[in-house]
C-alpha cells in the first residue's frame, strides 16, 4: 500500500540529518494540540463532517493516542441534505476506530422545538443552534473543528484554541493572545473552546497528507460521472432534496466536489482527476479558493464567514 | 510537486500599512501564485466600491470587519504560500505600539523577522522597536527590507546609511543573522526578482533569502528535553501492560538505552523504546511527537519532564524573566495570576518588576514599579509548583511561559526566562 511505503521511507530520511519535512512538522504540531486538549478538557469532542478536512483530524487522532483508543466522542450535525457516500465513509471510520458517534440532527432539534422551522433559513444556517444545542446539552467544554487559515480570510485570524462565550459566539476583537505552543484552555462555566489543530495546513498539505497515509475518503472528492445542473454559476447535484428552478436543465458530466458540505449548497467541477495524485496535480494549478468556487453559503457577502462564526458556526 | 519532503520556515513580518508591508505581502502572494481568482475579485470590487483608483492589497490581509473599516491591521493573520523548496508560514503582525503584544505573539513562533523600512523615512523609532522585540523574542534570523527605493532613485548611498545605522543599532541586541536588501514591493525588484535598477547591490533578493536562509541548525539538538503531555494506557487486552508517555520533544535527540532523569521527583531510568504512532523509531529530536517508555515502573504523569541524568534543568519555584503585558489592567507586585510552562501549570506571585524596557530606545526604566499594556519589563516571580527552566536563549520551548488571569481566565502576560 502506497500510505506503509512513504511511512517506511520517512523514518529512514529523517534520522540522517534530524530534519522533519514540513508535513512531518504540521502533524507533529496537530497531535501535539489533541494531546494537551485530550489532557486539559473535562469532556472534548471531535465535530466531524466527514469531508476531508475532518477525516485527517481522525486520523491524527487515531496518532495521537495509539495504541489506545481516541479518547472523546465525534459529533455530527445531520442536516439531513448529506451526500450519503460521506456518510458511508463516516461509517467506516466510526466503526474502524471504534470511536463513540454523537449525532445532533437538525430534524430533530426542530421536533423538539429547539430551532424554528424557518423554511426561509437554509440548513447550514441552522446547523449553529443544532450545534450549540448539542454541545450545551452533552457538556462538551472542547470542540475539534477542521477549520484551516488558508480557507478564508476571518480564518486566517482565528487562534487554535478559539474562545466561545455562555452563547458560543466567538468574539474576534477579543481574542486571546496565543503564543508558542502553551495554549490557554481556561473557561468558565458555560463556556467552550473551539480547537483548530489543523490550523496551519494548507487544502494542499490535506491531500498529500491523505495521499501519503493512504485513507479512506467519500468517493464524491474523486471524478465520477453525475447529473448536473447549473445555479449561480455553480454545478449542482441533481437530487429530490434541492428541486429545479425555471430554466435550469439536468445534462450528465464528469465532476469531482472540493468540498463535502450540505448538498444543496455544494457545488462540484469538472475534472477527470480519479487519484490523489490526479486530485493534487489540479489542486496546486487552482485558481479559485476551494470555498469560493463551490459553496453558495460562503458567497453571501465578503464577511459571511466572519458573521456566521461570530453566532458559532464551525 | 509534492509538499511531503518540503521545508518549513515560519517568518514574522511587522511594520504599518505606509511602509508598503501589505504591498510586499500581497506580491509574495501573487508571484508565489497563492493569491486565488476569486480572493483577488472580492479584493478588486472592495476596491472598486470604496472607490480607489488602484486595487489595496491590504484588503487580502486585514480580515475582520473592523479592520477593513479602520484600514489597519490589528491582529495577527497567519498566511500560506510556497515555492518548490519550501512553505513558508506568515506571521503577518501590525506594527503600531498599541499592539505590541500582536507583534510578540507573531513573533513567538518565527525562525525569521521581517522588518519593513521606508527609504525616504529611514530608521524609525517603529523600525527600531520592531527589531528591539524580534531579538527579545529570540528570532534567530532577522532581515532588514529596505523599501520603496524607486522612490529615492535607486540610491546606493540612501540605503548604505540605512544599513550602516541599523547594523550600529544590532550591535545592541541578539541578532546572530542579519540581512539588510534592498527592495521595491510595488515594482517588484529585489523582491522575487532581481533588480535592473540596482545593480550595486550584489546580495540575494529576498525571496531567494527566504527560500535558502538555514534554519536546520536553531534547534537544540544537544540538551534533552522531554515535556510530558499524556500517559498513554490503552487498557485493551492487546496493550495490556503498554504505558507509554507521549509528548513533543523540545530539545536534543532521544534514543532507547539513554539513561534518563524524571523531574521533579528525580527518579532515573532508561528509555525502553519510542514509538512514532505503530512504530518504533531510534531517535526522537525536535519538534517530534512521540510516546516514550522506560524500563522501569516509576510514577510519571503530565508536567514532568524527561531529561538525560548529567544534563536536565533544575526545579525552581523562583523564575527571573521579561514579560510582556498584554492586558489593560498594570502588572504589579504582590499580583497572583496562573502559569503556564510546557505542559505544567501552577500559580505564581509577583515578587519584584526591576524595570520596564523602553523598546525604542532600550533604556531601562527603574522607577516605574507596574507594566501597563503592550510594555515589557523583567520580573521576579515566586511559582507553587517548581518549574522545569531552561534559559530562553538557549530554548525557546522550555524558557518560556504564559500567565493567566485567574479571574477572567485570558493570557495576559508572556514570560521568557532569563539566565
Amino acid at each position: 500500500m502506497q500510505g506503509a511505503a512513504w511511512h517506511d521511507a520517512r523514518v529512514t530520511q529523517t534520522q540522517s540529518d534530524y530534519r522533519l519535512s514540513q508535513l512531518d512538522q504540521l502533524e507533529a504540531e496537530s497531535i501535539h494540540i489533541f494531546r494537551e486538549v485530550a489532557a486539559e478538557f473535562e469532556k472534548p469532542v471531535l465535530m466531524f463532517s466527514g469531508g476531508k478536512d475532518s477525516i485527517v483530524m481522525l486520523r491524527l487522532a487515531e496518532k495521537a493516542f495509539y495504541p489506545a483508543k481516541i479518547p472523546f466522542s465525534i459529533l455530527q450535525v445531520d442536516t439531513g441534505l448529506d451526500f450519503p457516500e460521506v456518510m458511508e465513509t463516516r461509517d467506516r471510520w466510526v466503526a474502524r476506530l471504534g470511536v463513540n458517534l454523537v449525532v445532533a440532527s437538525i430534524d430533530d432539534a426542530i421536533k423538539n422545538g429547539i430551532i424554528p422551522d424557518a423554511a426561509k433559513i437554509s440548513r447550514n444556517r441552522l446547523q449553529i443552534p443544532t450545534l450549540l444545542n448539542a454541545i450545551e446539552e452533552n457538556g462538551f467544554t472542547a470542540a475539534f473543528g477542521g477549520g484551516r487559515r488558508d480557507e478564508e480570510k476571518a480564518r486566517a485570524k482565528e487562534r487554535v484554541y478559539s474562545h466561545r462565550d455562555e452563547f458560543g459566539q466567538w468574539d474576534p476583537k477579543n481574542q486571546r493572545p496565543e503564543l508558542w505552543s502553551l495554549y490557554n484552555g481556561r473557561l468558565h462555566e458555560g463556556e467552550h473552546m473551539r480547537i483548530f489543530p489543523i490550523s496551519n495546513w494548507t487544502e494542499l498539505d490535506v491531500w498529500d497528507y491523505i495521499g501519503r497515509e493512504g485513507i479512506e475518503i467519500p468517493d464524491i472528492y474523486f471524478s465520477h460521472q453525475r447529473r448536473v445542473f447549473e445555479r449561480d454559476g455553480m454545478l449542482m447535484s441533481e437530487t429530490p432534496l434541492n428541486p429545479l428552478r425555471d430554466g435550469e436543465v439536468v445534462s450528465e458530466r464528469t465532476v469531482r466536489f472540493r468540498t463535502c458540505g450540505d448538498i444543496t449548497l455544494t457545488g462540484c467541477v469538472e475534472s477527470t482527476a480519479s487519484t490523489i495524485d490526479e486530485i493534487i496535480d489540479e489542486v496546486a494549478v487552482a485558481r479559485k479558493t476551494e470555498r469560493g468556487a463551490t459553496r453558495g453559503d460562503d458567497r453571501f457577502s465578503e464577511a459571511a464567514m466572519e458573521d456566521r462564526k461570530k453566532e458559532g458556526y464551525f | 510537486m509534492a509538499t511531503t519532503d518540503m521545508d518549513l520556515l515560519r517568518f514574522a513580518t511587522a511594520g504599518s500599512v505606509d511602509d508598503g508591508k501589505s504591498t510586499l505581502i500581497g506580491r509574495l502572494l501573487l508571484d508565489s501564485k497563492a493569491i486565488f481568482e476569486d480572493q483577488l475579485e472580492a479584493v478588486e470590487a472592495t476596491s472598486v466600491s470604496k472607490g480607489y483608483d488602484y486595487t489595496d492589497l491590504a484588503l487580502l490581509t486585514d480580515g475582520l470587519r473592523s479592520e477593513r473599516e479602520q484600514g489597519i491591521t490589528i491582529d495577527v493573520a497567519y498566511r500560506y504560500f510556497a515555492t518548490p523548496s519550501r512553505k513558508f508560514i506568515i506571521a503577518d503582525t501590525p506594527g503600531h505600539v498599541q499592539y505590541t503584544r500582536n507583534m510578540v505573539t507573531g513573533a513567538s513562533t518565527a525562525d525569521l523577522g521581517l522588518v519593513l523600512v521606508d527609504a525616504r523615512q529611514g530608521l524609525t523609532e517603529q523600525s527600531r522597536r520592531h527589531a528591539v522585540i524580534l531579538s527579545l523574542l529570540r528570532v534567530p534570523h532577522l532581515v532588514l527590507a529596505v523599501n520603496k527605493m524607486d522612490l529615492v532613485d535607486f540610491d546606493q548611498e540612501v540605503f548604505d546609511k540605512i544599513h550602516r545605522e541599523f547594523t550600529q543599532f544590532a550591535t545592541k541586541l541578539n541578532v546572530p543573522d542579519l540581512e539588510v536588501i534592498p527592495i521595491s514591493a510595488l515594482q517588484g525588484d529585489n523582491v522575487v526578482n532581481r533588480s535592473e535598477h540596482m545593480p550595486w547591490y550584489s546580495g540575494p533578493t529576498l525571496m531567494h533569502h527566504l527560500e535558502h536562509v538555514h534554519v536546520a541548525s536553531d534547534r537544540d539538538l544537544i540538551d534533552a528535553r522531554f515535556p510530558v503531555q499524556f500517559v498513554v494506557r490503552p487498557k485493551s487486552d492487546e496493550f495490556h501492560d503498554y504505558r507509554g508517555y507521549a509528548g513533543q520533544v523540545a530539545g536534543g535527540i532521544l534514543k532507547p538505552g539513554d539513561e534518563i532523569v524524571v523531574l521533579p521527583s528525580g527518579m532515573t531510568s532508561k528509555i525502553s523504546k519510542i514509538d512514532l504512532f505503530d512504530k518504533e523509531i531510534t531517535e526522537a529530536f525536535p519538534p517530534m511527537s512521540v510516546t516514550v517508555h522506560l524500563e522501569d515502573d516509576v510514577d510519571v504523569s503530565r508536567g514532568d519532564m524527561i531529561a538525560r541524568v548529567n544534563n536536565a534543568p533544575t526545579p525552581s519555584q523562583d523564575i527571573d524573566a521579561m514579560v510582556c503585558w498584554m492586558t489593560n489592567t498594570p502588572l504589579q507586585p504582590r499580583q497572583k495570576l496562573a502559569i503556564k510552562h510546557t505542559t505544567r501549570t501552577g500559580r505564581a506571585l509577583v515578587k519584584d518588576i526591576a524595570y520596564r524596557l523602553d523598546v525604542n530606545t532600550l533604556h531601562r526604566d527603574q522607577e516605574t514599579k507596574e507594566l501597563g499594556v503592550n510594555e515589557i519589563g523583567r520580573v521576579t516571580l515566586r511559582t507553587t509548583v517548581p518549574l522545569l527552566v531552561d534559559p530562553y536563549s538557549k530554548n525557546r520551548t522550555t524558557g518560556s511561559f504564559i500567565l493567566i488571569d485567574e479571574a477572567t481566565g485570558v493570557t495576559v502576560g508572556a514570560g521568557m526566562i532569563n539566565g
